[in-house]
């Protein structure tokens, strides 16, 4: 019977099934980090329980960590324990841990692809809802809770019950200057944030198999605010060229086996999917979401939208409170609010074609003789981990960035949700490269906009958004 | 997790609809890197007059002696008698460690939240959903009587009063063995120890750079 990915992936890991649908799967690998992970262990060593394969696991503390200067250390001691008692239960434990000194220390969901850990075929788990980012390499990867990671360190399982699969095929050509953010966001755009509730997700299409891994990455990371536990896109040339010679990655004859089960790893020719959306990427234009959800977006070349148009009483009340959180007006065009600050980082954009696409836009303004503007107070550059950091460098971006007036800083998860010291003050906006722009995120009373990377820079020099597409026109004259 | 069988204890009445997590846990304990030691700060906010932070000891904290669970007649209860839709608010798993390091192994209340009430399961908790009317005159009966007590059976799914009425609740199959041979997720999953083995074994013949 024709199968799909997830059907493929999902069988390949059935160790046991329950008469009433609940299988017990398991996980492969396992990526730890210090915000959910200090009551697992404490559970563990409560119960004096061992850890059934250590070597599965990859530990790194992100969210908590400084992206300034590292050697003055944490300061908050509330952060500092946390990522404290990370340390100490990987030494106690004997778990692989990047600690916030190593080079290859950064976001969870940025240096496991990097490391060559994340492999096609392999289930993937985290105590983090964007762990789907993995499901970019035909993997089945989900984020889990608390009292799961701690099952997972014990048992190497999960008691899982099967989602349903969708199909989201995007065909045609993406426009120059667009990326995979604009698509990802197109689509919670189109189906919303709970459209994929229930679903293990499937990208799919011509503007997906044209995507770079960075970008479907950046893709199956956005799933989750579809409301899809899981995201994924098939293994290609794309994907096996990209794992090829990592740390991690498999070496000489089990390289060999392994590529050849990695070829299998899409859904086959009329396999059944119980729903299907499809996208034109042509269509695809700039996005920029206005209100405090994902799903409130729209084109750059919009207005904010009047409530009185809202499809239902509930989505009107919604974006009337959204407006308000917002501080904005219906009507006035998005290419003319104005931002205070700009964040170009995350799990969702901080890799170095990320990096890449924002550097382009600041060389193209210092070559205009122009820099940030004068009304943003801040535009950080927060690459995902130490290696794409270094990489950058050895590239000159951090030139490109410094020179354009951008500030570039030391891995981590930074201003994606505040947690250190990098934050929105009440009432300021943000264009922001993350995923969530829920109120108070990215710091109590921050106002967040979230875009692409090249968005991001563009409006950090212009002062307000503007249309990438145009900017890229006049770079080519 | 500790098994569930029978419990025989002391009954204490929480005379109130909607307890959100917060109030059973309050945010600030979040930060906390502990799973156990909540218990001292279950219903902070309502059994201290002062402010509950994280890692203070509460020995010394001036005690609220209008909250009912400070009275010397309640001291030592493991049975929480409550009203409808005990438990609502976010998910944490805080409040069901919170609930079992204070002492509670059982729940009693016409209804509860839906995350609340799995995250109980989880935990070593028994939630019990009675009628209205029936927890209506339990609470008239435990607040008349002066050390009274239920014995809770889950084998029989029963609650029996002092008088000896047995009053029967009904739980989900499942949740119920869990509970009651003391199987967390994590039990349960060892009980298949040989299953996942022998996967180990058969995935590695085919997956082997899965393994190293
Ligand atoms: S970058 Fe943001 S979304 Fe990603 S793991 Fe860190 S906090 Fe979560």
């Amino acid at each position: 019977m024709a199968r799909t990915l997830y059907d493929k992936l999902w069988d390949a890991h059935v160790v046991h099934q329950e008469d009433n649908g609940t299988a017990l799967i398991y996980v492969d690998r396992h990526l730890v980090h210090e915000v959910t992970s200090p009551q697992a262990f404490e559970g563990l060593k409560l119960a004096g329980r061992r850890l059934w394969q250590a070597k599965t696991v990859l530990a790194t503390p992100d969210h908590n960590v400084p992206t300034t200067d590292r050697a003055a250390g944490i300061v908050d001691p509330v952060s500092r324990t946390q990522v404290e008692t990370l340390d100490a239960n990987c030494v106690e434990f004997g778990l692989n841990e990047f600690r916030m000194d190593d080079s290859r220390q950064g976001i969870v969901h940025v240096i496991g692809p990097e490391q060559g850990f994340t492999l096609p075929g392999a289930t993937l788990v985290c105590g983090d809802s964007h762990t789907s980012t993995h499901g970019a390499f035909a993997a089945l990867a989900f984020g889990i809770g608390t009292s799961e990671v701690e099952q997972v360190l014990a048992t190497q399982c999960l008691w899982q019950k099967k989602s349903k699969a969708m199909l989201v095929k995007v065909d045609g050509e993406l426009p120059a200057g667009l990326t995979a953010k604009d698509v990802a966001l197109a689509i919670i755009g189109r189906i919303g944030t709970a459209g994929g509730n229930g679903y293990a997700v499937e990208f799919g299409g011509a503007a997906i198999r044209a995507l770079s891994m960075e970008g479907r990455m950046t893709l199956c990371n956005m799933a989750i605010e579809a409301g899809a536990r899981a995201g994924m896109v098939a293994a290609d040339e794309k994907t096996i060229a990209y794992v090829e010679g990592r740390p991690q990655a498999p070496k000489g004859d089990d390289w060999q086996q392994a590529v050849a089960c990695w070829r299998t790893l899409h859904s086959d020719e009329g396999a059944p999917f119980d729903a299907v959306i499809e996208f034109d990427a042509a269509l695809i234009k700039p996005q920029v979401t206005w209100g405090t959800s994902p799903e409130m977006v729209l084109s750059v070349e919009d207005r904010v939208p009047n409530p009185i148009d809202a499809p239902t009483a509930v989505k009107k009340a919604d974006w009337e409170r959204a407006l308000a959180y917002m501080g904005l007006t219906a009507g006035t065009p998005i290419a003319e609010i104005a931002i205070d600050k700009a964040f170009i980082g995350s799990c969702t954009n901080s890799r170095i074609e990320d990096l890449r696409q924002a550097a382009a836009v600041a060389r193209w303004a210092v070559a205009q003789g122009r820099r940030v503007a004068s009304n943003v107070k801040l535009a950080i550059v927060v690459p995902g981990s130490g290696l794409v950091k270094s990489q950058a460098e050895a590239e000159g971006l951090d030139k490109d960035f410094l020179a354009a007036g951008f500030e570039w800083r030391e891995p981590g998860c930074s201003m994606c949700l505040a947690m250190n010291a990098d934050r929105l003050e009440p009432g300021e906006r943000c264009a922001s490269t993350s995923n969530r722009n829920f109120e108070g995120r990215q710091g109590q009373g921050g106002r967040t906009h979230l875009v692409s990377p090249a968005m991001a820079a563009a409006a950090a020099v212009f002062g307000h958004f503007v249309d990438i597409r145009g900017l890229m026109n006049e770079a080519r004259q | 997790m500790k098994p569930f069988t029978t419990l025989q204890g002391l009954v204490a009445p929480l005379d109130r609809a909607n307890v959100d997590t917060d109030a059973i846990i309050p945010k600030q304990f979040l930060k906390s890197i502990k799973r156990s030691g909540f218990g001292p700060n279950a219903f902070d906010e309502w059994r201290y007059l002062d402010r509950g932070e994280p890692d203070r000891d509460c020995s010394g904290r001036p005690l609220n002696a209008d909250f009912v669970l400070n009275r010397p007649r309640y001291q030592g209860a493991s049975i929480l008698l409550t009203r409808e839709n005990f438990g609502c608010g976010s998910s944490r798993e805080h409040a069901p460690w919170a609930l079992e390091d204070y002492g509670f192994r059982a729940i009693i209340a016409s209804s509860f939240a839906d995350i609340f009430f799995n995250n109980c399961f989880k935990n070593g908790v028994l939630p019990i959903v009675l009628a209205a009317d029936v927890v209506e005159r339990l609470f008239v009966e435990t607040e008349a009587r002066e050390g009274y007590q239920l014995t809770i059976d889950l084998g029989a799914q029963t609650v029996t009063t002092p008088a000896g009425e047995a009053i029967r609740f009904s739980v989900d199959g499942e949740s119920k063995h869990r509970l009651f041979n003391g199987l967390d997720d994590i039990g349960l999953t060892l009980l298949h120890t040989d299953k996942i083995k022998a996967y180990e074994v058969r995935r590695k013949a085919e997956a082997r750079w899965l393994f190293q």
